[in-house]
This record gives structure tokens, C-alpha cells and sequence, in this order.
């Protein structure tokens, strides 16, 4: 059923929130060694997404797989230990544990080799290796955070919106780790993003999801050249067709 | 002079067993946002299994130590595992109603088993004196201080150096986080539990020698060390530790100055006057969590 190359391959996926629904139906797949994007605004039902492939939300219906195994319903821990890293939003770290805890913490059976790893990519957390988390700047917390996944050897990473509320420069610097990582490491990526102009420069493959479905789903390049994903997404107008997204008016997804 | 001495020290014993029924307290707070309105009856527990031990054993007394530690070890990782594991995602408050549901169920087993006459046992040290210059100190009460000093050091250790006391902080500071990171987080929390109950089963072995095991023995115990908790800003197991002590010294110094004076039991109380106090001028307790936090 699957191609042997297929690494991560989520079916059809219906998710709720007590009685609301935040993910209605949606299926991607990742290969492996791949940058595979995922955008939509807020609330398109992205961070669900990545929390039902995590263990952490229980699908109502669908299913996913993970190297071939089917890993629906498995508790977070024995998905972690599968090879599946997850960079959760908004950079939860452990505040009142110094960086480097931080990072053992995330080193499935206490390997400190990796931490020379993490800290080639991050010099500044070996810097703040002592330091609480909870005194690292944003950034520095984004940074710990993708390090701690690092930490697990894992064979997928997850990243959810990895830019958010940081500095141009800053957006550009983890875009490179992120890029550098899945070469270097060999580690397939999928990357949930708003900020659509970074996640298409760095990703291969792209699903736009809104309202809990996938709307739109094609290579990076296509995407990219899309009137649609350039004017709601990338903030490129044209004259003439503003108000309503395209593919709603022609109604191409039903 | 003398006489302060001697009641600084006794306060200081009492303050101890408070310290450490309030330790348990923070230590399942701070993991679950549920306060365990058993962790005295915890204690009365761990008494009682002092004791029946100590009569399996024909009063051998450290093997009744070891015995009553694994025990409540087992207890607390079982209550866990059967009762609160099923309660995870409820609010805080009904996991609450629980927690003081399981404390009169603990009373009434205990009063089941062992009945409702106060048991004591033999301890290597029960009627010992130290006669030191001028005034006499109960060897107890000096086992019970260094029992907690012991226990904190090991504590303090545990959390430090040990990758379990790692994740338990982990999981303490960040849920969410923990489970990303693939820490198992219901088995670290049974843990949690496990220790907790432990802490309270040596709170109940060093309380044996001066209060006898009974089903009652845990009820105000519980209520002060609370007070005690809050008091050390309920964040913090030094901050536990430090408010047991503190209402631990406060009741022994007004039982012996003011009570007297007064002709009035200020003393029974003067734990929640020291609660409303502290609250007035600190709401945060005394220690607050984001400046030191062990867990
Ligand atoms: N904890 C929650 N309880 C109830 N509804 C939620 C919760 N979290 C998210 N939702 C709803 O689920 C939908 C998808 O949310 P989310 O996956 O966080 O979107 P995104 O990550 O794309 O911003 C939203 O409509 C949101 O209102
Ligand atoms: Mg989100």
C-alpha cells in the first residue's frame, strides 16, 4: 500500500475538540529525506494536525503511519521513541531547568554525546548552558527547543510555526538551521508555518489547509507561483482579484 | 534561656513533621494542580505500618523502617495508578472532593484494622534522654530533626542528579512540554505519588515514638501542614519545609508564653492566625516559586 520511500503518511484524519471539529479529513504524506509544508492562518487547524500525528490528540476517525507502522492512538511517549520529534508552538521549554537540562531532558536514554550536536548548531546554548530557560530570550528559547528535539535522533522532526514573533533575521537563521538539519542529520521535516514566504523557500512539497481541509496541495514551486497562495498568502496583490480566494469561488475542492 | 532552648527544639521537631506532610502537599501540587487533602492521612498510615511492622519483625526496628518506606511507596504509586489516573482532564476541584473522600476512607479502613486505641512501638531510642549541661532533650525529638534533615538532603540530591528527579521537575514545570519531549508522563506522575506517600510513611515512622499510631492522627496534622504550605508560598519543598518549621515554633512558644497568660488555647490556633498574617502582607508565601523552585 505504501511506497517504500514513504516515511510519515497520515489518512484522512478527523480530530475534535469535545464536540468541535478542527480537523476534518485531512491526509499528507512526507517522504523520506523531504521538507513537507504545511500553511494556513490561524485556526486552519495546523497545530491539531501535528498534535494527532504526536499522540497527544486521539483522531475520531483516520489514521497514521509511520515507517509503515500503523501508529494511531499510541501514547506521545512510544511515538517519540519511534523517531518522531515535535517542536511544539510557542517554544515550551522547562523554565526553571538551566539550557542543558533542558536539553538531557530530551535525549531518549541520556546520551550526552549528543549535546556537541546540538550545541555545533547552537553555540549560544552552550553559552547559556547554565542559565534557566526561562531567562533565554525568544529566540534563544525557539533555538532550545529545536534542540532538545535534535536531542532524540529522530527520524522526522515536526516544527510548528518555528518564526513565530521572531526578528526577520532571526526567521532566516532558523529557516537555514532547519534546512541544514535535514541534510545533515537525514532528518525528513514537516513544517507547519504562517509565515508562508519562508516555509516555501525552504520546503519541497506544501498542503494548504483551511478550516480543518486541505484545500490545496502541490511542489513548493507551483505554490509559490499560485495567484491565490500570492495573494493570501504571500501578500502579493494583483489588480482585479481581490475578496475571495480562487479555488472558493470556483469552488475546486468539492 | 533554657527553658526557650528546649521549646526552639521541640517546635523545631514539630515543625519538621508539619514541614514534611507540606512537602507532600507542594510535591503533588505542583505535578497535578490538585492539593492531596489525604497527605495527613498518609502519615497516620505510615504509623500504623510502623507499627504492625515493628510487631511482624518482633520489633526490629530498621527493618520496619525499610518495610514501611516500600510500603507506602507501593501505596502511593497505586492510588495513582487506580484512582487519579482515571480522574486526569477532570477539574482540579472535583480530583480535589476525591482527594477528601480518600482520606475519611483511609481513616475508616485504618479504624477497621488497627481500632481506635493509640498504638505504639518500641524504637531503639523511645525513652533515651541526652543530658546536656543543664537541660535534658528527648532523643525523639532529635531523631525526628535529623530524620528531616536527612531526608531533605536526599531529596535535594534526588531532584539535582537523578534523570527521574529530572523529569519530575520536567513535568511539574510543563506538562505539554513533557510530552513532547517523550517523557512518559502518567508514569513519571504515579511516581510522584509514590514519593509523595513515602515522604509521608517517614513523617509517620518518626511520629510514632511521640504520638502513638491512631486514626485520628493525621486530620490536623494535615490542616496545619497546609497552613504550612501556604505559608512557604506553595511552590517550593525548602518553602514547605521552612513553613512547617516556622508554625511548628510559633505553636510551641505560645502553647508555653501566651497560653498561660491568657488562660486560653491560642496555641491550637495560632497556626491559621501566623496563615492569615502572612497572607495579608505576602499573598505569595514567604518563598515564591519563580524565584527558588525545587519541583
Ligand atoms: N483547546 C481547544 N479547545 C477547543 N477548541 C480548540 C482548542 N484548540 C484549538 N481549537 C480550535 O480548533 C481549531 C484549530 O486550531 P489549531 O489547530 O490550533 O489551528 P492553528 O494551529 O492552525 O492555528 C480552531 O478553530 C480552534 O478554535
Ligand atoms: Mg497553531
Amino acid at each position: 500500500m505504501l511506497e517504500s520511500s514513504t516515511l510519515l503518511s497520515v489518512q484522512n484524519i478527523e480530530t475534535y475538540y469535545g464536540p468541535v471539529s478542527a480537523v476534518c479529513g485531512v491526509s499528507l504524506v512526507v517522504e523520506q529525506g523531504a521538507i513537507v509544508t504545511v500553511l494556513g492562518a490561524n485556526g486552519a487547524g495546523k497545530t491539531t494536525v501535528l498534535k494527532t500525528i504526536a499522540g497527544l490528540m486521539f483522531p475520531a476517525k483516520g489514521m497514521v503511519h509511520f515507517e509503515g507502522e500503523n501508529i494511531t492512538g499510541i501514547e506521545p511517549d512510544k511515538i517519540v521513541r519511534l523517531g518522531i520529534a515535535h517542536v511544539p508552538e510557542g517554544r515550551e521549554v522547562f523554565p526553571l531547568l538551566s539550557t542543558e537540562e533542558n536539553l538531557r531532558l530530551g535525549s531518549l536514554n541520556n546520551q550526552l554525546s549528543r549535546l556537541d550536536v546540538v550545541y555545533e548548531y547552537f553555540p549560544i546554548l552552550q553559552k547559556h548552558r547554565k542559565l534557566s530557560a526561562g531567562f533565554l530570550s525568544g529566540g534563544q528559547q525557539q533555538m532550545l527547543a529545536i534542540g532538545r528535539a535534535l536531542m532524540q535522533t529522530p527520524r522526522l522532526i515536526m516544527f510548528d510555526e518555528p518564526s513565530l514573533g521572531l526578528s526577520p533575521k532571526l526567521v532566516h537563521e532558523i529557516s537555514e538551521i532547519i534546512t541544514r538539519i535535514n541534510t545533515e542529520q537525514s532528518v525528513s521535516i514537516l513544517l507547519v508555518e504562517q509565515n508562508a514566504k519562508m516555509a516555501l523557500q525552504v520546503a519541497q512539497y506544501g498542503y494548504i489547509l483551511e478550516q480543518g481541509r486541505v484545500v490545496m496541495e502541490n511542489t513548493c514551486e507551483r505554490l509559490s507561483a499560485s495567484t491565490d497562495v500570492k495573494e493570501f498568502y504571500l501578500g502579493m496583490k494583483e489588480a482585479g482579484v481581490r475578496g475571495q480566494r480562487r479555488w472558493k469561488r470556483r469552488k475546486t475542492w468539492r | 534561656m533554657d527553658t526557650f532552648i528546649q521549646l526552639f527544639l521541640s517546635g523545631i521537631s514539630a515543625g519538621c513533621v508539619y514541614g514534611l506532610v507540606a512537602m507532600g502537599f507542594v510535591l503533588i501540587y505542583k505535578s497535578t494542580e490538585v492539593v492531596n487533602f489525604s497527605q495527613g492521612d498518609l502519615v497516620m498510615l505510615g504509623a500504623f505500618f510502623a507499627v504492625t511492622f515493628s510487631q511482624w519483625l518482633n520489633g526490629n526496628y530498621w527493618l520496619a523502617v525499610v518495610f514501611t518506606v516500600m510500603a507506602m511507596a507501593c501505596l502511593g504509586y497505586g492510588v495513582e495508578r487506580i484512582l487519579f489516573r482515571r480522574l486526569m482532564g477532570e477539574p482540579p476541584f472535583s480530583v480535589l472532593m476525591v482527594t477528601i473522600g480518600l482520606g475519611f476512607v483511609l481513616r475508616a479502613v485504618a479504624g477497621m484494622i488497627w481500632g481506635h486505641d493509640p498504638q505504639s512501638m518500641s524504637t531503639p531510642y523511645s525513652d533515651a534522654r541526652l543530658a546536656w549541661g543543664d537541660f535534658l532533650l528527648p532523643v525523639r525529638d532529635l531523631v525526628v530533626i535529623f530524620g528531616t534533615l536527612i531526608l531533605s538532603v536526599i531529596l535535594f540530591i534526588f531532584f539535582k542528579s537523578s534523570r527521574i528527579g529530572l523529569t519530575m521537575q520536567a513535568v511539574s514545570q510543563n506538562q505539554f512540554a513533557a510530552y513532547c519531549v517523550g517523557i512518559p508522563v502518567k508514569r513519571v506522575l504515579a511516581l510522584t505519588w509514590a514519593l509523595s506517600a513515602t515522604i509521608a510513611g517517614v513523617a509517620g515512622i518518626l511520629l510514632v515514638p511521640i504520638k502513638s499510631a491512631y486514626p485520628q492522627l493525621g486530620l490536623l496534622l494535615g490542616i496545619k501542614a497546609f497552613a504550612a504550605a501556604i505559608v512557604g508560598g506553595f511552590g517550593s519543598l525548602p518553602g514547605a519545609l521552612m513553613g512547617g518549621l516556622l508554625i511548628g515554633v510559633l505553636e510551641e512558644m505560645t502553647k508555653f508564653y501566651i497560653d498561660p497568660v491568657l488562660e486560653f488555647g491560642v496555641s491550637e490556633f495560632s497556626a491559621y492566625i501566623l496563615l492569615l498574617v502572612i497572607l495579608l502582607i505576602r499573598p505569595q508565601g514567604l518563598i515564591t516559586s519563580m524565584q527558588r523552585k525545587k519541583v
